[in-house]
C-alpha cells in the first residue's frame, strides 16, 4: 500500500511472506461450490500488500467440486496453490499448523469463518493458540509492515475502525469489510498448479458424536422502538448499540471473568 | 523517348507491387492459421465482389456507379496498359480500347473528386485527399500515352519537354496506383479487399447467406492463452479483412456507441488492427477519432499487447467495452470487415486471462456460474411468476409441439407481463405448449458477448443436455438474443433446434386463421427493430405483419429495417456501461419522436428494458405480445360481431 514507507524494510528483510488459508465456499443459494468470499477478501489483500510473496495454502479434501472452488483463487493471478491433502472428516488444524511451522509465513490471513462444514469460525483461534502467535480478527486492511511489526485496520460494527499494531508472525482474519475479491480468470484458473503438500491427517473424533443438520437462519432479536416521529425512529435504527446492561471488567482473574459470563449465559437462558 | 521509358516504368512497377505484395502477405501472415478453401475462394471472388460487395455498396448509388466506372475502368486500363505498351502489342483494337477504358476511369475519378471537395466527416482524410488526383494522373497520363499509339497523333508530337512531363505523370499514376496497392496506399484496398473477399472466414455471408452466430472458442487444451491479446493472435484472414478496409466511415455513422459519445469508432478500431499488425502508432490516422481520444497516445506491434494492463497499449479496454454489437458496422461495411467478431475476440481475452470485465461484469459472470441467470436469483423462483397460470412443464409431460422458451425476463417483473400476454395468446390460440420451468438456463448469451466463452459453453452444454431429453417441434421465445443464440450458436456445440421469434410465430398463427383480433383503437404506432432479430436474423416482415393483421400502420423512424438504431441494451453494454455524452436509448427514443408516435411497438425484453428506462419519454414502450393479447378476441365472437373493417367480409358471409 505504501511503496516508500516499505521499501527499507523490504529491501533489509526481502519480499513479506504472506500466506493465506483458502477454504471451499457454498454459494448461499444454490449450495455450489465456490471460492468462499472471505477468503477471497482475504486473497485480495494479501495482492493489496506491496512487495508481498504469496501462498495459498488449502488443506482438505481434493475431488472434482473442490478443485473448482480452489482454481476459483488460481484465476485471482497465481500459478499455484499448495494442497494439504487431508481425508474427508479429518482435523485440519494439526496439519495446517504443521505446513505453517515448515513453511514459516510472517502474515498468515484468512476467512473469518467457513462456508460450510463446522463453520465455527474456531480455526484461525486454535491455530494461533498451537503456533503461539499472536492472533487479530476483523481486519479491513493491513496498511504498512515495518522491521517485522504490522500496523493493522480492524473494521468495528458500524463503519468504525480500529488501528493495531501487532508483532509478526500473527494471524489475521477478514470479513465483508475487506475489499471485495478481484474477478477470477478462466484461463489462469485453469493452468493453475496444485502443489501437494505432506502433512499428518488426524480424525476429527469428537465430530462422530454429532448431528449435523443445515443451518438455519438465527432469528434477530426485536429491538422494539417506541418513537414518535421520523426522526426519532432514524436515529434509534442509526445510533450504536448501547451497552447499557452490560458491565466492563478490567484487571480481574480469569475466574473472576469466567463467573461473570457464566452468569451472564445463565440469565440469557443460553445455559440451563 | 517514352516507347523506350514506358515499358521500363510499367515492369518496374509492377515488380515493386509484387514485392510489396509479398511483404503485405507476411504481414497476414502473422496471425494464427485458419483454414479456407484457397481455389474456391480464389474463383469465387469475382462473384463476391461483383454481387455482393456491390449489392452493399449499391445502398449510395452515385458512390456505386463512381466505384464501378473508376475500378473497371481502372482494372481494364491496366492490363491493356501492359499489354499495349508494356509488350507493344499495340496494333489493332487493343490501344482503342485502352484509350476507351482510361476514359472512363477519368470519368470516374471526376466523381471522386467531387466527393472528396466537401468530404462528410465519416471519410477519412489525409493521403487519401490525393486520391482522385492519382486516379486521374493514372488515367489522364494513359490516355494520352495512348492517343500517339493509336495514330490519332504523330508519334513525334510534342516536344521533348511534354514527354518528360508526361513520363512524370504517369510515374505517379503507377506509383500509386501499383506501387501503393501493395506498399500500404490508400489502393491498398483493392489489393487486400480482393483476397479478403476471396479468403472471408464466414464464406456463408455471400449470395444472400447470412452468418452472424459466433465461433465457439476451443477450450480443450489449457496450455494455450484465450482470446486475442496481440495483433498477432488474430486469425490470419481476419487479419487481412483489416487491410481491406477502406476508411469510408460508413460504420462509424451508424454506431451507436460513436454516436453517443462513448470512446469507440469502429473505423479506428479496425485502423488500429492495421497499425498494430504493422506496428507503430496511430499517429497518421486521419480520421475520426474515438471520442475524446486524442490521435497519436497509441502504439503497438505485432507481437505486443493491444490492450495494456496499465497504461496505454494499441486500444483502450473501455473502447472494446463500449461496443453493444449491435452489428451495424457490419451490415453497412462494402469491405464485410467482422468488426464485432474481432472485438469479441479481444474482449475473450480481457475476461479469460486477464480477468478484467469492467464494472457489474465480474458480478454478472459469478451470479450466471452460480446460479445459472444474471442477476443472481434463486434458480428455483424462476417460475414464481407463473405460479397461478398452470403452465406445462416439460418435466411431467414430456413432449409438446411448442417449447416456449422463457429467458431471464422471468425473473423481470416488466418482461413477466410480456410473458404473460404471450401465455395467453398462444392458449388463445389453441397450442400445445410447454417450459422447461425451473430446468431452464440462461442462454449464454451475455457471458459470451461479455467474452466469458468458458461461462457460455457451460452453460449452452446444461441447456443442450436438458433439451435432449424432451419432445417438441420447435422452440419459440419472446426473447432475440436467446432466439439467436438457440438457432445460430448451439449448432456448433450439437444443439440444432428450430427456433422462432414470438412475433415470428404470432404472424404464422394469425395467417393460420387461429388469431382473432379486435381493431386498433390508439394512436400512431412505431416499430423498433432489435438487433438481434433483424440485423442477426433478417426477420424484418413478421412483426410488421402482425402488427398490420392489428389494424396498425407503422409509422416508420428514419432508421428502422437493416439500418434500425440499437437501442444500447445488446452485448453487455449496460453491464459494463461505459460512459459517453449521452445515452444511447435516449437518442434511439429521439428517433420515436420524430414520427410523432405515441406507442412503440418492441420484440425484445431487453430493448423495453432500455427504451422504458428513458425520462420524459413521449411514447409508451409495448411489447408485441402484449398488443396482441390485448386485441385478442375468441373466434365465436369475432364471428358474431365483427368490430372493424378487417372482419367485414366476415360480417357479409355470416348475415
Ligand atoms: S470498416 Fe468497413 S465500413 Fe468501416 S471504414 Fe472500413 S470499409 Fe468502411
Ligand atoms: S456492433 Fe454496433 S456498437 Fe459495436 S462497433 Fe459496430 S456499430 Fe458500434
Amino acid at each position: 500500500m505504501q511503496p516508500e514507507a516499505q521499501a527499507p524494510d523490504a529491501q533489509a528483510r526481502g519480499a513479506l511472506e504472506v500466506a493465506v488459508l483458502v477454504s471451499i465456499g457454498r454459494h448461499p443459494l444454490t449450495g455450489r461450490a465456490r471460492r468462499a468470499d472471505q477468503d477471497a477478501r482475504g486473497v485480495e489483500l494479501a495482492m493489496s500488500l506491496d512487495k508481498s510473496r504469496i501462498t495459498l495454502v488449502h488443506a482438505g479434501v481434493l475431488d472434482e467440486e473442490s478443485e473448482g472452488a480452489l482454481r476459483g483463487y488460481l484465476g485471482m493471478g497465481f500459478q499455484a496453490l499448495t494442497l494439504v491433502e487431508q481425508p474427508p472428516g479429518a482435523d485440519v488444524i494439526p496439519a495446517l499448523a504443521s505446513a505453517l511451522s515448515e513453511a514459516k509465513p510472517q502474515l498468515v490471513i484468512t476467512g473469518e469463518r467457513a462456508e460450510q462444514g463446522e463453520g465455527s469460525g474456531l480455526l484461525p483461534y486454535l491455530l494461533a493458540e498451537r503456533l503461539g502467535w499472536p492472533m487479530v480478527s476483523g481486519l479491513a486492511n493491513v496498511e504498512k509492515v515495518e522491521n517485522g511489526v504490522a500496523t493493522l485496520l480492524q473494521a468495528l460494527p458500524r463503519g468504525q475502525r480500529r488501528r493495531l499494531q501487532v508483532r509478526l508472525p500473527a494471524i489475521v482474519t477478514v470479513d465483508g469489510a475487506a475489499s471485495a475479491a478481484r474477478q477470477s480468470a478462466y484461463g489462469p484458473a485453469r493452468r493453475g498448479e496444485m502443489r501437494l503438500a505432506e502433512a499428518p491427517a488426524v480424525f476429527d473424533e469428537a465430530s462422530n458424536d454429532w448431528t449435523v443438520q443445515a443451518a438455519r437462519k438465527r432469528p434477530k432479536r426485536l429491538k422494539i422502538v417506541k418513537a414518535a416521529s421520523a426522526r426519532d425512529r432514524f436515529k434509534a435504527a442509526a445510533a450504536k448499540a448501547e451497552g447499557g446492561g452490560g458491565q466492563v471488567l478490567s484487571d480481574v482473574t480469569p475466574e473472576q471473568g469466567a463467573e461473570a459470563i457464566y452468569k451472564l449465559l445463565k440469565e440469557e437462558a443460553v445455559l440451563r | 523517348m517514352l516507347e523506350t521509358l514506358l515499358p521500363i516504368l510499367i515492369f518496374s512497377a509492377l515488380g515493386l507491387a509484387v514485392i510489396g505484395a509479398w511483404r503485405r502477405i507476411r504481414l497476414w501472415r502473422q496471425g494464427r492459421p485458419s483454414p479456407v478453401p484457397i481455389l474456391k475462394g480464389l474463383a469465387a471472388m469475382p462473384r463476391r465482389y461483383l454481387v455482393d460487395l456491390h449489392h452493399v455498396v449499391g445502398r449510395d448509388k452515385v458512390m456505386s456507379n463512381t466505384h464501378v466506372a473508376t475500378a473497371g475502368g481502372f482494372v481494364l486500363a491496366a492490363v491493356l496498359m501492359i499489354l499495349v505498351h508494356g509488350l507493344g502489342l499495340a496494333q489493332g483494337v487493343l490501344g482503342w480500347a485502352l484509350l476507351v477504358a482510361s476514359a472512363i476511369m477519368f470519368v470516374g475519378s471526376l466523381f471522386v473528386a467531387r466527393r472528396r471537395r466537401n468530404p462528410p466527416a465519416r471519410l477519412s482524410k489525409g493521403p487519401w485527399m490525393r486520391l482522385p488526383k492519382s486516379l486521374m494522373a493514372f488515367s489522364l497520363s494513359v490516355f494520352l500515352i495512348t492517343l500517339p499509339t493509336v495514330g490519332v497523333l504523330p508519334a513525334d508530337f510534342g516536344s521533348w519537354i511534354l514527354a518528360v512531363a508526361l513520363a512524370a505523370v504517369v510515374t505517379w499514376g503507377l506509383g500509386e496506383m501499383f506501387f501503393g496497392m501493395t506498399w500500404g496506399g490508400p489502393m491498398k484496398h483493392a489489393f487486400a479487399g480482393a483476397l479478403h473477399l476471396a479468403f472471408h472466414r464466414r464464406a456463408e455471408r455471400f449470395g444472400g447467406g447470412r452468418s452472424t452466430g459466433l465461433k465457439a472458442l476451443n477450450l480443450d487444451d489449457p496450455k494455450v492463452s484465450l482470446g486475442v491479446e496481440t495483433p498477432s493472435d488474430f486469425t490470419w484472414n481476419q487479419l487481412l479483412g483489416f487491410d481491406a478496409c477502406v476508411q469510408c466511415g460508413r460504420c462509424e455513422a451508424v454506431c451507436p456507441a460513436f454516436a453517443a459519445g462513448q470512446p469507440l469508432n469502429p473505423k479506428k478500431l479496425i485502423q488500429d488492427m492495421v497499425v498494430g499488425m504493422t506496428g507503430g502508432s496511430d499517429a497518421n490516422y486521419a480520421g475520426s477519432p474515438y471520442p475524446d481520444k486524442p490521435v497519436g497516445e497509441h502504439h503497438g506491434d505485432p507481437h505486443g499487447p493491444i490492450v495494456a494492463r496499465e497504461g496505454k497499449a494499441l486500444v483502450d479496454a473501455e473502447t472494446l467495452w463500449s461496443c453493444t454489437t449491435c452489428r451495424a458496422c457490419v451490415e453497412e461495411c462494402p469491405m464485410m470487415i467482422e468488426h464485432v467478431d474481432a472485438i469479441v475476440d479481444m474482449r475473450r481475452f480481457l475476461t479469460l486471462e486477464h480477468g478484467n470485465t469492467p464494472n457489474k461484469g465480474a458480478e454478472v459472470l459469478d451470479n450466471l456460474i452460480a446460479t445459472d441467470n444474471p442477476g443472481g436469483f434463486e434458480p428455483g423462483s424462476r417460475m414464481h411468476w407463473a405460479a397461478d397460470l398452470n403452465l406445462p412443464v416439460m418435466r411431467d409431460v414430456k413432449q409438446a409441439d411448442v417449447l416456449l422458451w422463457l429467458g431471464d425476463g422471468a425473473f423481470d417483473m416488466r418482461n413477466q407481463r410480456t410473458l404473460r400476454a404471450l401465455i395467453k395468446v398462444l392458449r388463445g390460440a389453441g397450442v400445445d405448449f410447454a417450459v422447461l420451468g425451473n430446468e431452464e438456463r440462461d442462454s449464454g448469451d451475455v457471458a459470451r458477448r461479455l467474452g466469458d466463452e468458458a461461462t457460455f459453453q457451460s452453460l449452452a452444454k446444461r441447456n443442450i443436455a436438458t433439451l435432449s431429453q424432451y419432445r417438441f417441434q420447435r422452440i419459440v421465445t419472446c426473447d432475440p438474443h436467446s432466439f439467436h443464440v438457440l438457432k445460430n450458436e448451439y449448432g456448433e456445440l450439437g444443439g440444432n433446434y428450430e427456433v422462432f421469434h414470438h412475433s415470428t410465430y404470432i404472424a404464422e398463427l394469425y395467417e393460420a386463421g387461429r388469431l382473432h383480433f379486435a381493431p386498433w383503437k390508439g394512436g400512431k404506432v412505431t416499430y423498433h427493430d432489435p438487433c438481434y432479430l433483424g440485423r442477426y436474423n433478417g426477420e424484418y416482415e413478421a412483426p410488421r405483419n402482425v402488427l398490420r393483421a392489428l389494424g396498425i400502420e407503422v409509422a416508420e423512424m428514419a432508421r428502422s429495417g437493416f439500418r434500425s438504431r440499437c437501442c444500447g441494451g445488446g452485448g453487455g453494454a449496460p453491464i459494463t456501461d461505459i460512459p459517453g455524452k449521452q445515452r444511447i436509448p435516449d437518442m434511439r427514443m429521439n428517433d420515436v419522436k420524430e414520427t410523432g408516435a405515441e406507442l412503440v411497438a418492441v420484440g425484445c425484453p431487453q430493448c423495453t428494458a432500455m427504451l422504458e428506462g428513458v425520462v420524459d419519454a413521449t411514447a409508451e414502450i409495448r411489447d408485441i405480445a402484449e398488443l396482441v393479447a390485448d386485441a385478442l378476441v375468441p373466434e365465436s365472437e369475432a364471428r358474431a360481431q365483427p368490430t372493424g373493417e378487417a372482419r367485414i367480409a366476415i360480417k357479409e358471409v355470416a348475415s
